[in-house]
């Protein structure tokens, strides 16, 4: 937009006293068509400089100029020049439209359960031509886990912008984020999953193969399963040599065989989380 | 003049040609191509004659010929002896070719000999050296190797039940916003590095650990700078990593800089790239009895071996093991692949060397076991 100014500032010190007079229309909006008038008569040369047009015409001094909505899609200043001999020019601004996209970004993607301001959401309302609607239009968020709503919220957008920040729910699962302004609705989504294991126990039975270990349902503090495909490392000592195995969690539990002769010492840990220990003789 | 030139041509090709016939046994010939003394092969009136003459048999892929030249009391049947040598079940040895050979005997009488060869594979995942101890007899004036029963790993038939656990990635369908297929990265941290000076260059060393709880692709990357700022090199793990790791799994990893001096590297920048991959958590290795020991060379070992606990054939195993300190710090990270087939439920050994100069630091380890399965590329 700013290129367009030292143009206009020379066509129109290229008049030294305008005959015709120019006026600016007043409160446009993005992409609804508007009219300019002028004064004066004869044939005129008529500019339009703004964001993402460019447009020069011949026009009749003392008719309106008419400017069409596809002229006009993009919010922001515009230059209209009027050259007839002289030069003369106004600038008007046009407003974005009503909101008609609400642009939602929700971070993270996934969260541990309980953590406090860990889950934050923007939403940015946009007109049909996607230009940023500055309007403090309110904007409601919604987190609901299943059925059971965790937060609801209404939020004056600033300067185009409004947003929330929330602490992450008490069960593992879905989270649903919701925004939404008037009759438009964003939904994203944020997977609670469960934080460390706690008081991850083991059990083993000697059998044909030697011991077979596995872990009682593994939960975290607040009783989330923790997610399938979690890592367990079994690991027994017999005899100087060690055997370890690393076994996913699945369906909460994590199995593992261990080729182990006489007796062994087993243990477990999962991340920064050690199990008890098991002092078992084999077949 | 006219005579003299086509008589000269014949002869030298003559010549060239029984050159080639009877200077064969070239160990170290080109790769995939067999050579050409077939018509001449040295009597095996010595044990080292008789190893020779065997292995440039294997080389070639003249089975018949080489299990001929055993000695009757060998227990191998033919296949289990072209088996031994050629692999099964997708191995990495049934890709590998026998590139060369450095026999030396150990211990020689009259009609008994044992010699220890080295053997050199050419295989797609680089070289491969394997040491194999040979026992051989005189039978009458011939040298004869003897070869043992080579166990063909048998699985009983029996149905694995298996819980299938796999992650599918969902991308937003709706419209191409902002925001709308924004599904994070998986978490993963280097929790720790340790960098050191060889005679063969620098080696950026340590492990990474999936905090997340989806699967991710790691790669480490690792940039050496100089005083001045200038990146010297940048390398990446490449193998010697575990690259799909599930949650709250951890891998060494190893960044090797050849013909690079440490002492003139400032700074090390680490960069760790993870993605979102589908994975499997199957199959399950196990790694038993796991010990460091000193192999037939008197190096030093970290051996023990495979348990596949599942019911799908691994084809080709590769152990990462680091080694720590007894402070805990990484002092070394080692690899091996295992050129035979893991099938369901039964085990393999395994050997992963430990240089000198830290094998007096080594205080504990760590195994883990990557896998590639020909099923599921």
């Amino acid at each position: 937009m700013s290129r367009w100014i030292p143009i206009c500032a020379v066509l129109c010190l290229l008049g030294i006293s305008p005959a015709q007079e120019i006026h600016a229309p007043q409160g446009v909006t993005a992409g609804e068509e508007a009219s300019i008038s002028t004064t004066g008569s004869g044939k005129a040369i008529f500019y339009l400089f703004g964001s993402g047009v460019s447009e020069k015409r011949d026009v009749n001094l003392g008719e309106e100029v008419r400017l069409p909505g596809s002229d006009l899609q993009s919010a922001g200043q515009y230059f209209a020049v009027l050259c007839s001999g002289d030069c003369n020019s106004v600038s008007f601004f046009v407003s974005p439209a009503t909101p008609s996209i609400l642009t939602f970004l929700v971070h993270p993607s996934r969260v541990p359960v309980a953590e406090n301001d860990a889950v934050s959401g923007v939403a940015i309302p946009f007109d049909r031509y996607r230009n940023l609607v500055l309007a403090p239009e309110e904007v409601s968020f919604r987190l609901s886990a299943g059925k059971v709503s965790v937060l609801s919220r209404s939020v004056l957008a600033k300067d185009g912008i409004a947003w929330f920040r929330a602490t992450s729910g008490k069960s593992a699962g879905p989270l649903q984020v919701t925004a939404s302004l008037n009759d438009l609705e964003t939904l994203r989504a944020v997977q609670q999953v469960a934080s460390e294991p706690c008081n991850l126990r083991i059990t083993g039975e000697s059998n044909a193969r030697g011991i077979l270990v596995q872990t009682e349902p593994v939960h975290d503090c607040a009783g989330n399963p923790v997610p399938d495909g979690t890592i367990v490392t079994f690991t027994a000592t017999a005899g100087g040599e060690k055997s370890t195995v690393d076994a996913p969690i699945k369906q909460d539990i994590a199995r593992a065989q261990i080729a182990a002769s006489g007796s062994a010492v087993i243990s477990a840990a999962s991340g920064v989380v050690m199990g008890n220990e098991l002092h078992l003789g084999a077949h | 003049m006219k005579i003299i030139l086509p008589i000269i041509l014949v002869v030298g090709t003559a010549g060239l040609m029984v050159l080639a016939l009877v200077s064969g046994g070239n160990a170290r010939g080109t790769v995939g191509i067999a050579g050409g003394s077939a018509m001449f092969t040295p009597k095996s009136t010595t044990p080292q004659a008789a190893l020779h003459n065997l292995l440039v048999d294997v080389q070639r892929r003249h089975w018949d010929r080489a299990y001929d030249a055993l000695s009757r009391t060998s227990k191998a049947d033919k296949e289990d002896f072209v088996q031994d040598w050629t692999g099964s079940n997708g191995s990495l040895r049934s890709f590998s070719a026998l590139e060369g050979f450095d026999p030396r005997p150990l211990h020689i009488t009259d009609d008994q000999a044992d010699m220890r060869v080295a053997l050199h594979w050419s295989t797609p995942v680089g070289p491969i050296e394997d040491v194999r101890d040979i026992h051989l007899v005189r039978e009458g004036d011939i040298w004869r190797a003897v070869w043992p029963k080579y166990k063909v790993p048998t699985v009983p038939a029996e149905v694995v039940p298996v819980t299938y656990l796999r992650w599918d990635l969902v991308t937003g369908t709706a419209d191409d916003q902002w925001g709308s297929k924004n599904v994070d990265a998986p978490r993963v941290r280097i929790i720790s590095m340790n960098a050191v000076n060889t005679a063969e260059g620098a080696i950026v060393m340590g492990e990474v650990v999936n905090e997340d709880t989806i699967p991710a692709f790691v790669n480490v990357n690792a940039t050496l700078v100089d005083g001045t700022g200038n990146t010297i090199d940048d390398e990446t793990s490449f193998d010697k990593i575990d690259h799909v790791l599930l949650p709250k799994q951890v891998t060494p990893y190893r960044i090797d800089f050849p013909n690079i001096d440490l002492n003139k590297v400032k700074n090390v920048r680490m960069d760790v790239k993870a993605a979102l991959v589908p994975a499997s958590a199957d199959p399950v290795i196990g790694v038993m009895d796991q010990k460091l020991d000193t192999d037939a060379q008197g190096k030093t070992v970290l051996q023990g071996e495979l348990l596949n606990e599942s019911g799908q054939t691994v084809n080709i195993p590769h152990v990462i093991v680091s080694f720590y300190d007894n402070s805990g710090k990484v002092v070394w990270v080692s690899d091996g692949y295992v050129d035979r087939a893991l099938l369901p439920q039964s085990s393999e050994p395994f050997a992963v060397e430990i240089p000198r100069s830290v094998s007096d630091k080594v205080h504990n380890f760590h195994v883990v076991v990557n896998q590639y399965s020909l099923a599921r590329s």
